[in-house]
């Protein structure tokens, strides 16, 4: 775990204490709200639908007990008990009151968090690969480099006023399991010819205007990744359009004036500003790769992982909810937050420390929040495996869907969210709680459903094998279902079936999509992606609206 | 003649909380919509709209929304309005619990 050197410190405090009294003079009236408003979203503040929400930043999704404790004590001290994991692998507080906010940042600020830059046209939350030092097919871990880009990007004077908000992920194996290609900029860690560097991503954004990254270098070397990034976010700062909020990400600039001639844009400024980087980059990386070292691994028995496969339960939540892990001994386990009928993402104040327990007793003291709002212990020795079982099934977390239909990513919707235009939560639980009854799910297989109330797509509905987009159609919820998109390293946006669903007849639209699938596949082993790929739109559209087809025939 | 003007009510979120409110006939921001001011004028919204936004100090994003008017006072015409009066859907949080 990556803990903060007395200049990291020494800023958040800092932070907190202005923070303090900007809320002390809004709440005396010395600041009007146009004047607060920038300074709240600056410290991760916003004013939804019904209260506050306060957006924590939980960089690269890793955090430790300790954290998740405090997070937990928080949402009780000051909120209503539970947190809810983002799609950036935040957490959010849907009821903090103004006048706590500060009191909040200072607990947050005791355990090395704060709520700086989730918010804003500035450089948000770094992501990485959820299995990070753990998955058996990384080059190294990429967290390193993150934390190097957050302390970089965290105040960077010239990036503070950026045409919109700007957004970064880093991964290190051939698989992508962070969406990278649906970031501002994507990086890669490869190896060229036994020398480390990335292939730089660049462009890509789900939102109104869907695109996948394009490779703006293939190879940067290792030592050249700040002033690269850099001089990228400083072409985007110069050329990015501020005229229009809806074509002002650096996807538009790099569409706009094409991939070349916005290389060209970079490379100009790479050569003005790569000589005044004198190395002092390379030194603080050595030194944040320090903390980001492979915890001692045990070395015990396995089998009682083994045997409790016998118990039909176990196996099951061992079949969808372990990954592979580098060192054999061991599984990355993954803790759904998507249990048929609650809300995706969300987690109660028990439920923390019972993780946080969890991640002490079995989990080298290691957790993190994943894009898709669940919560993986990296790092288990299989011989505890059964223990960690044991003690999710006891806090209500023993749910054994991750991947599968019921896994289903969300967004606020219009519960909370003042952007939003139709609700998420409740259609999420409603697909869920269909599927549980139809106990179908473990047939069905791995299935992706992503689900955004608005054109925003916080929810990334382009990339769920089956989008729901929910919009306000003349004053009525409806919501539109795209197919066939994938997030992962051969990211493809969805395409849109048709005409939309009201409210009440997406779950049976969604039903009819899957078992369409179900008659379609070549066999069990083929999955929906697979048999969408294979057959494309035509079938599952002709089954998404039976009475056209009938209508057309007679 | 000209179009009938559509019943409305000033709405805001309280600064310090959070919360919806709608602004009653006697100048206090109540949390229930069934309290608010119901404006059938045009000429008299206008004015109503600038006393609500005057009030920083309490009040964040004064606007005007639609209502129609049943046996309990003003309700919501758009979705979005019956949601910011009841709370979310998913929760018994907000003010379909506070006023339980």
């Amino acid at each position: 775990m990556y803990r903060y050197d007395d200049f990291n410190e020494a800023f958040v405090r800092q932070r907190v204490e202005q923070f303090s009294q900007q809320v002390a003079r809004r709440i005396d009236g010395s600041l009007t709200e146009d004047e607060f408003r920038p300074l709240r979203l600056m410290n991760g503040l916003y004013l939804q639908l019904h209260a506050y929400m306060l957006r924590i930043a939980v960089p690269y999704g890793t955090l430790n007990a300790a954290k998740l404790r405090q997070l937990a004590m928080i949402a009780d001290r000051w909120d209503k008990g539970y947190g809810h994991v983002t799609t950036r692998t935040n957490m959010q507080l849907n009821w903090p009151k103004l006048p706590d906010v500060p009191a909040i940042l200072s607990a947050l600020a005791d355990v090395e968090m704060h709520a700086i830059q989730t918010s804003g046209n500035c450089v948000r939350n770094v992501t990485s690969d959820q299995f990070a030092g753990a998955a058996p097919d990384e080059l190294a871990d990429p967290r390193p480099y993150a934390e190097l880009l957050r302390q970089w990007s965290t105040d960077h004077p010239e990036f503070a006023f950026l045409p919109r908000k700007f957004k970064i992920a880093v991964i290190a194996s051939q698989a992508d399991r962070a969406a990278m290609r649906s970031h501002d900029i994507g990086l890669r860690l490869i190896d060229r010819d036994g020398t480390r560097g990335f292939e730089v991503w660049v462009g890509g954004g789900l939102g109104r205007t869907p695109m996948v990254g394009q490779l703006l270098r293939d190879f940067l070397p290792e030592a050249d990744l700040l002033p690269y990034v850099e001089a990228i976010l400083s072409a985007y700062n110069s050329f990015g359009r501020r005229d229009n909020k809806y074509k002002a990400r650096v996807k538009i600039t790099v569409f706009e004036n094409g991939l070349d001639k916005f290389r060209e844009f970079v490379e100009t400024r790479y050569a003005e500003i790569r000589p005044q980087f004198d190395g002092r980059d390379h030194a603080l990386l050595a030194e944040i790769s320090q903390a980001f070292a492979a915890p001692a691994w045990k070395t015990a028995p396995t089998n009682a992982h083994d045997a409790a496969l016998a118990d039909p339960v176990y196996r099951s939540w061992a079949e969808t909810n372990l990954a592979a892990h580098k060192n054999p001994e061991y599984a990355s386990v993954t803790i759904s937050l998507k249990k048929p009928g609650e809300t995706p993402g969300d987690i109660t104040s028990g439920q923390m420390r019972a993780v946080a327990d969890l991640a002490v007793a079995y989990g080298h003291d290691d957790l993190r929040f994943t894009h898709e709002q669940n919560i993986v212990l990296p790092h288990v020795h299989k011989g505890d495996l059964p223990a960690v079982h044991a003690g999710l099934k006891a806090a209500g977390l023993a749910t054994a869907n991750v991947g599968l239909v019921s896994d289903i990513i969300a967004c606020p919707g219009m519960d909370y969210c003042a952007l939003a235009t139709a609700r998420s939560i409740p259609v999420a639980q409603q697909i869920a709680l269909r599927f549980e009854e139809l106990k179908l799910e473990n047939d069905i297989g791995p299935l992706k459903i992503k689900i955004s109330g608005c054109i925003n797509a916080c929810g990334h509905h382009h990339v769920g094998h089956i989008g729901i987009l929910g919009l306000d159609r003349a004053g009525v919820e409806n919501y539109q279902i795209t197919l066939g998109g994938d997030g992962t390293e051969d990211m493809v946006v969805g395409e849109r079936a048709g005409p939309g669903f009201a409210y009440d007849q997406v779950v049976d639209a969604v039903e009819r999509i899957v078992f369409a699938y179900l008659d379609l596949r070549e066999g069990p082993e083929e999955t929906f992606l697979q048999t969408y790929r294979r057959l494309g739109m035509a079938p599952f559209k002709a089954a998404l609206y039976p009475d056209k087809e009938t209508s057309r025939a007679a | 003649m000209s179009k009938p003007f559509p019943p409305k009510v000033v709405t805001a979120n309280a600064l310090l909380k959070g919360d919806v409110v709608y602004l009653t006939a006697n100048d206090d921001w109540s949390p229930n919509l069934s309290d608010a001011e119901v404006i059938e004028d045009e000429a008299h919204a206008t004015i109503r709209l600038l006393d609500g936004t005057a009030r920083q100090a309490e009040v964040v994003g004064v606007y005007l929304a639609d209502v129609k008017v049943g046996t309990q006072g003003p309700e919501p015409v758009h979705f979005r309005e019956a949601f910011r009066a009841r709370g979310p859907s998913n929760l018994f949080h907000g003010k379909q619990a506070d006023s339980a």
